[in-house]
Formats: structure tokens, C-alpha cells, sequence
């Protein structure tokens, strides 16, 4: 019984020590002025984590859209109102789909992929040596890596958002037979440009600075092993995907809560 | 790869985020209507707005002229006033104007429509409209319906 409290007791603390050390990663990685080095290793950065997550992207959202103006139709054509298509698809995918899914992806496809770069370098001792030859990694590895997913995601959310949108308006209007000019105009005094779209954007934002601390973070908390590699990747992935639904309620009930 | 290859990549990833980013204002957003900030604002005292929100259209005829900006309740009189924020290029309403807050199709958005009246003056910055009515309830109409009915009866 009392082993049983006292591995409790080491589970919170240790709770609390994991909190600290990844906010102290923040604090050493990007609470800085960035310099004219941090944007050229940013800017490779972005081939990895967002071009090359680009047509995942790209691809979830056109058959997310298709999906939700097939599904759509089908249910408001019982009430007659299937001009209500256009602002169904947009709102949903503007205001969450768009910010959320594409987030999920991105934790899948390019945050697994940051913890277990990140944990190899450390299971190499290539961060060690780094350290030894007076190069700081928080600046020159986990740095770089943040800011580019912090710049990735919004632009990712909205290529999956517009191309979403666009499948939506592929379905409904040229296969089912929606009329093209209601679609678009229903759509268009349906959604709000800073209500919804922007703080569809603001979501990407706060989703891509979560997604990429908790993968680099869980990288460069590995367990310099293979199987410490593997398991932080499961990790980066599981509280990635919990913390962007836990956040996505806090922020729409922050936006969209008085708005009714 | 070589670097001069990555660094085009990365630069057409961006410019398409940002097309991304613009197709959603224009196409899929009312940014050409949030645009036209230029207005001036009015208001009007109604006995009940019914579903009346911030933000509900102001029609004329059926045309957008502006957006309901602000609903308060008048604190000596107990009554809604409806402020409207009007574009400034609909800015020959007559003062005889009559507001009514109408529903669109059956159980659609509530919206304000204001019909012209014959007069010459102008409604300017801060005019409130007199001529009011307000929005149909349907628990009221059902009221009226039962009460009138019963009494026939009797």
C-alpha cells in the first residue's frame, strides 16, 4: 500500500519535473531575438517539416471536403435545403475541421518525425559533441525546428482548408447539382472573415507551437535508446493529438462561446 | 538536393499557403463586405426584436445595406434599441424610413428591413427611426390565436 502511494508520489513529481524541463527547452530554444542564422536554418527546416507534408495535407482535405458535401447533401436534401451546402462545408471546415485535422496529420507526419530525428542525434551523442565543440543544440537543432512548425502549420491549415473547401464545391456542385452561384454566395455571407477564418488561423498558430514543443521536446527527453526512441515517439504523437482536441475546446469556447 | 533546389521548393510550399490563405478570404469569406467600413449609424426602438443578433443584416428591398451593430436595452423606457451601422454609399434614407425585423424564409436568420418613406430630409449619424415594427413571435401568435378562438366560442 504505501509502495503504491509512494509510486504515485514519484509519478507527480515527476509529472511536474517533465513540465519544467520542456519549459526550459522553450526558454533556452526560442525565447530570443532570432538571428540571421536562425532564419537560414529555419528556412531549411521547412522543406522538412512543411513541404514534405504537403500532400498528405493536401490530400486528407480534398476527400475530408468531398466526404462532408457528399454526407452534407444527403441530409439537407430532406429538408429542401441543400443551398445550405456551401456555408455547412465551409463553416465546419473553416472553423474546425480545417485547423484540427491538418494538425493531427502534422503531429503524425512531421512531428513523429522531429522526436525521432532529434532522439537519434541524442542516442548518437551528436547533441554531446555539439555541446563540446561550444554550439549550442537548442539554438542550432531544436530552434530552428520550432520556429518552422510554428510557420508551417497556419500555412498548412489553409491549403487544407481551401483545398477542403474545394472538394466540398467539386461534390455538391458538380456532382449532386447544387447551383454554383448559391453554393458560393451562400457560403460567402455565411462566413466571416475575422470571426471565422481568422480565428481558424489563430487555432493553426496555437496548434503548431504545441505540436512541435511536444515533439522536439519528447526527442530531446528521449531515453537515448532504441526502444527510449520508439516510445517517445508513440508519445509525441498520442499527447500531440490529445493536447490539440483539449485545446481545440478551450479555444472554441473562447471564439465561438459568445457567439452563438 | 541541392540547396538552391530546396530553397524553390520551400518558396512555392509558401506562396502557396498564402494563395491558400487568400482564395479563403475572397472566395469562401465576406472580407468585400467587412471592407466597406465606411458607415455611419443609426437607431431605432422596438417593443421586442425577437432573434435579432449583432451582426444581422440591414436590408433594404432585399439588398445588404448595412449590419446590425449594437442592441441595448433603453434603461428609462425599458425598450430594445436597435443601433444599425449603414454603408456610407446608402446615405439618402428618408427620416419617414420604417424598420421592421422580418425572418427570412421560414425558419431562417432574423433580419432588419427598412422600407423608404416620402420625406425629404435625410437620416444622418445618430437619427433614430420612429416608425418601428417589431418582430413576430410565435408563441405570442399562437396566444392570440387560442384566446380569439375561445372567445368565439363563448
Amino acid at each position: 500500500m504505501i509502495a503504491y502511494i509512494q509510486s504515485l508520489g514519484t509519478r507527480v513529481m515527476e509529472t511536474f519535473a517533465t513540465t519544467g524541463r520542456a519549459g526550459k527547452l522553450l526558454a533556452g530554444s526560442i525565447l530570443r531575438i532570432p538571428t540571421f542564422k536562425d532564419i537560414y536554418l529555419t528556412y531549411m527546416q521547412l522543406y522538412n517539416i512543411g513541404v514534405q507534408s504537403l500532400l498528405i495535407i493536401a490530400v486528407s482535405g480534398l476527400f475530408i471536403g468531398m466526404v462532408l458535401g457528399l454526407q452534407g447533401y444527403t441530409t439537407l436534401i430532406k429538408f429542401g435545403a441543400e443551398s445550405a451546402l456551401g456555408p455547412l462545408v465551409a463553416l465546419s471546415i473553416v472553423r474546425e475541421l480545417g485547423p484540427v485535422v491538418a494538425a493531427l496529420l502534422f503531429a503524425g507526419r512531421a512531428g513523429s518525425a522531429l522526436t525521432a530525428e532529434i532522439g537519434l542525434m541524442k542516442a548518437t551523442e551528436q547533441l554531446a559533441s555539439m555541446e563540446m565543440m561550444a554550439v549550442n543544440p537548442m539554438h542550432r537543432i531544436i530552434a530552428p525546428r520550432f520556429f518552422a512548425g510554428i510557420i508551417a502549420m497556419p500555412l498548412l491549415a489553409a491549403i487544407f482548408s481551401a483545398v477542403a473547401i474545394f472538394g466540398g464545391g467539386l461534390v455538391g456542385v458538380s456532382w449532386l447539382g447544387v447551383d454554383e452561384g448559391g453554393f458560393w454566395s451562400a457560403m460567402q455571407s455565411a462566413v466571416d472573415w475575422n470571426n471565422d477564418v481568422v480565428n481558424g488561423i489563430i487555432k493553426s498558430i496555437v496548434f503548431g507551437f504545441f505540436v512541435t514543443w511536444i515533439a522536439v521536446f519528447r526527442g530531446y527527453d528521449s531515453v537515448p535508446t532504441s526502444e527510449g526512441i520508439s516510445r517517445s515517439t508513440t508519445q509525441t504523437v498520442v499527447h500531440a493529438s490529445l493536447a490539440i482536441l483539449a485545446l481545440d475546446f478551450l479555444l472554441t469556447a473562447l471564439m465561438f462561446g459568445d457567439v452563438v | 538536393m541541392k540547396y538552391r533546389q530546396i530553397e524553390i521548393i520551400i518558396g512555392f510550399f509558401m506562396i502557396i499557403g498564402f494563395i491558400a490563405v487568400a482564395a479563403l478570404a475572397v472566395k469562401v469569406s465576406n472580407i468585400a463586405d467587412s471592407s466597406e467600413k465606411a458607415s455611419y449609424s443609426i437607431s431605432a426602438n422596438f417593443d421586442n426584436i425577437g432573434g435579432l443578433k449583432v451582426r444581422s443584416p440591414v436590408r433594404m428591398g432585399g439588398v445588404l445595406i448595412g449590419r446590425v451593430s449594437n442592441i441595448t436595452l433603453d434603461e428609462d423606457t425599458l425598450s430594445p434599441v436597435v443601433t444599425m451601422s449603414i454603408f456610407n454609399r446608402y446615405n439618402k434614407l428618408p427620416t419617414e424610413t420604417t424598420a421592421s425585423i422580418l425572418t427570412a424564409g421560414l425558419l431562417g436568420e432574423q433580419y432588419l428591413s427598412l422600407s423608404p418613406g416620402g420625406d425629404d430630409e435625410i437620416l444622418a449619424e445618430g437619427d433614430v427611426i420612429e416608425d418601428t415594427q417589431s418582430a413576430l413571435v410565435i408563441e405570442e401568435l399562437i396566444g392570440k390565436f387560442l384566446f380569439s378562438d375561445s372567445s368565439s366560442d363563448l
